[in-house]
């Protein structure tokens, strides 16, 4: 679960990481309160939306003075924001964050995030931070530094202190930095956070070290002993549909394509996805009907992908295994009733009573044509809505 | 010999009077799997499936001897079922549950390390040799004795390849799992399956996320002489947008190197033949052997 950026400083801050002082606001007349608050000369307002490169798209500015606060405000609220990370029609800004400006003197790079190798964590960081830090990545790779801790080991003290002699760093600020450090692991542990990304990490003019932006995403896995993190989700970041299916205890993921799909398994629906592409087609959806294959479960999955507006056929390629398939069949075809479906659906089943289902399936008086291989499946999905167009 | 579930398994179940652990561990019976007990605490004394239960897996090792077991406690818990099989010293930990923290399953590892037992999963279908029995949810009808060694990250696609691989059959069918941090991962399979006598050719199927199969095509180029054995392998997840997660905790591409089409490439270039779609599995696997 991801969170704004706004919350995840709030979570920081409790775990000691030195923050900016700001306030979120949701409607433009909440901003003169927050100027006159925050009391500063400089004032960064800034889009709160799940997406990176906010910034180039215009979703952060510098301000002064009280007018052109919350003359920003006022235009950032409702304005749509289009970055690389963002789908074509962008999110939709619905809380803005004012902060305190800071004259930087270096902008440092920092993030925590799970490491699949040796199964601990890894802290990444580097001297070359702020918006560029892809292509620093890209470009000078020795430039991005590792360091790697044990599988349920804590950061100590000593690996604190070699990060900030990497990232350059002496004197008092480099204590500064490492306390700082030390805190937004602990933090890390203590939330089971999936990652946090703090960019810049800065090292402002005055010798003070603090986090100027920062991204946090969670392990849903854990959500369940993390009540402060949970409730922190934003349902407006997300499609509806993907709401609804969370509500199903389906696993969906919206993405661009025409064609919807509904599968059983994680893996077999992302193998679904590619033979879709490697016959020609998009798929509109990632749908994995996780747990069993029930025909309640499946009914509900198909009324979920009919419903979105981007879909001009349906692909359902069930393997069974304990399921039988002539209960599917049934599930489906009740389903079918109910939207009234009129988009072409190809069906493939694998597993117990197969033939049965078909059957019902053939017998249904709905466009639902029953194959037998996944690569048939693909291929006459792929077709039927391209003629269809 | 087949590998991880053998003629000598003695196999309990955790987790075993719940709703999951009834309905698998009965099908696992059927399927002949010596299950010689199950592990529910406060329920020990009692008999379930004709099968005695216990407190402690420390207690069913004692009066039953047992030495693998399948994990079937929520997710919450599952962590400290697994680290209990562990400290009773059992051979083969079997994982099943989806859902578990991560931080639960770096605690694992991290008590983990240096024990000799192994860990295969969690968030995984299990492990079954055809013949012998199966610890987990793979569906045995679908499994025939042979020897091709199946591993994949994903169950319904390691069902997929059993499926096409029937005619040659099946040595084995180890299902690693799809969580970011986990036991056995491909290097230990393919290990696995390289010093076992009855595996003639290995099927690995992998996805997007993490760099587990880089891993083991590197140890695949590694292999030289009379110790090589064919390979074939599917990659899932080439339609997959960046930073987006795909159902699997682990299946999700944050750097070039996790995506599917460079694990492809990192497998090929280690020689194994790389279907471009798994319904074509079993013909790469066919392909990789010259038959």
């Amino acid at each position: 679960m991801d969170i704004h950026e706004y919350q995840a400083k709030q979570l920081l801050s409790k775990f000691g990481v030195n923050i900016p002082p700001g306030e979120v606001v949701y409607q433009t007349h909440e901003a003169e309160n927050i100027v006159s608050w925050l009391n500063e000369d400089k004032i960064v307002v800034k889009a709160q939306v799940h997406a990176g490169g906010r910034g180039k798209a215009g979703g952060i500015k510098v301000c002064s003075g009280d007018e052109q606060v919350v003359k920003t405000v006022d235009k950032m609220i409702g304005m749509k924001i289009i970055t690389p990370q963002t789908s074509e029609s962008g999110k939709t800004v619905r809380r803005v964050y004012l902060e305190k400006g800071y004259d930087v003197q270096k902008e440092l790079y920092l993030c925590i995030t799970v490491d699949r190798e040796t199964g601990g964590n890894t802290i990444i960081y580097s001297r070359k931070g702020g918006v560029n830090i892809e292509e620093v990545s890209e470009k000078t790779p020795n430039e991005i530094h590792n360091m790697k801790i044990a599988p349920g080991s804590d950061l100590l003290t000593h690996h604190a202190r070699t990060i900030v002699y990497n990232l350059g760093l002496k004197g008092a600020v480099a204590k500064k930095a490492q306390k700082n450090i030390l805190s937004v692991y602990k933090a890390f542990v203590s939330l089971d956070a999936a990652m946090i990304e703090i960019n810049p990490f800065a090292i402002t003019k005055n010798e003070d070290v603090v986090i100027l932006d920062c991204k946090a995403s969670f392990d849903d896995n854990a959500l369940y002993r993390q009540r402060v993190v949970a409730e922190m989700k934003d349902e407006n970041e997300y499609d509806p549909l993907e709401l609804e299916a969370a509500r199903h205890d389906l696993n969906y993921v919206k993405l661009d394509g025409n064609i919807g799909l509904m599968v059983n398994g994680a893996g077999l629906s992302m193998a679904t996805m590619d033979i879709i592409k490697y016959y020609g087609g998009e798929a509109a959806n990632f749908m994995d009907v996780a747990g069993a294959a029930t025909p309640e479960r499946v009914a509900a999955a198909f009324k979920l992908i009919y419903k979105d507006p981007d879909v001009q056929g349906i692909l359902i390629n069930i393997f069974g295994g304990m399921m039988r398939c002539n209960d599917i069949a049934t599930g489906l075809v009740n389903a079918s009733k109910e939207v009234g479906l009129n988009k072409p659906l190809v069906v493939r089943l694998e597993g117990t009573n197969v033939d049965m289902g078909k059957e019902i399936l053939i017998n249904s008086g709905f466009p639902i044509k029953p194959v037998d291989t996944m690569e048939q499946a693909a291929q006459d999905v792929v077709k039927m809505v391209k003629e269809n167009r | 010999m087949a590998v991880l579930l053998t003629k000598e398994s003695k196999v309990i179940c955790q987790g075993f009077t719940g709703a999951q652990g009834t309905f698998h561990s009965e099908r696992a019976i059927d399927y002949n799997t010596n299950i010689v007990g199950g592990v529910t605490p406060e329920k020990g004394g009692t008999k379930h499936l004709n099968v005695p239960v216990f407190n402690t897996v420390a207690e069913a090792k004692k009066k039953t001897g047992c030495n693998a077991s399948g994990v079937f406690v929520p997710p919450p818990f599952a962590a400290d079922a697994i680290l209990e099989a562990v400290e009773a010293e059992l051979d083969l930990v079997v994982c099943i549950t989806d859902g578990i923290p991560t931080s639960d399953m770096q605690r694992v590892k991290r008590e983990m390390k240096g024990c000799k037992t192994r860990l295969v999963g969690p968030n995984c279908p299990g492990v079954l040799t055809p013949g012998i029995g199966k610890i987990g949810i793979i569906p045995g009808h679908i499994c025939k004795p042979g020897r091709i060694g199946v591993v994949s990250r994903s169950g319904t696609l390691s069902y997929e390849s059993a499926v096409q691989t029937a005619e040659l059959g099946q040595s084995t069918i180890i299902g690693i799992g799809g969580d970011p941090v986990n036991g056995t991962n491909f290097v230990d399979a393919l290990e696995l399956f390289l010093d076992d006598d009855e595996t003639d050719g290995i099927v690995l199927i992998g996805e997007i996320g993490g760099t587990a199969e880089i891993d083991g095509a590197e140890f695949i180029k590694s292999w030289s002489g009379k110790t090589k054995k064919p390979v074939a392998a599917f990659v899932a997840g080439a339609a997959a947008p960046k930073g987006r997660k795909l159902g699997h905790a682990g299946a999700i591409v944050n750097s070039g190197a996790e995506t599917a089409d460079a694990k492809k490439e990192a497998l090929k270039s280690a020689g194994v033949t790389v279907a471009d779609t798994i319904t074509t599995i079993g013909d790469a696997m066919r392909k990789a052997m010259k038959i």
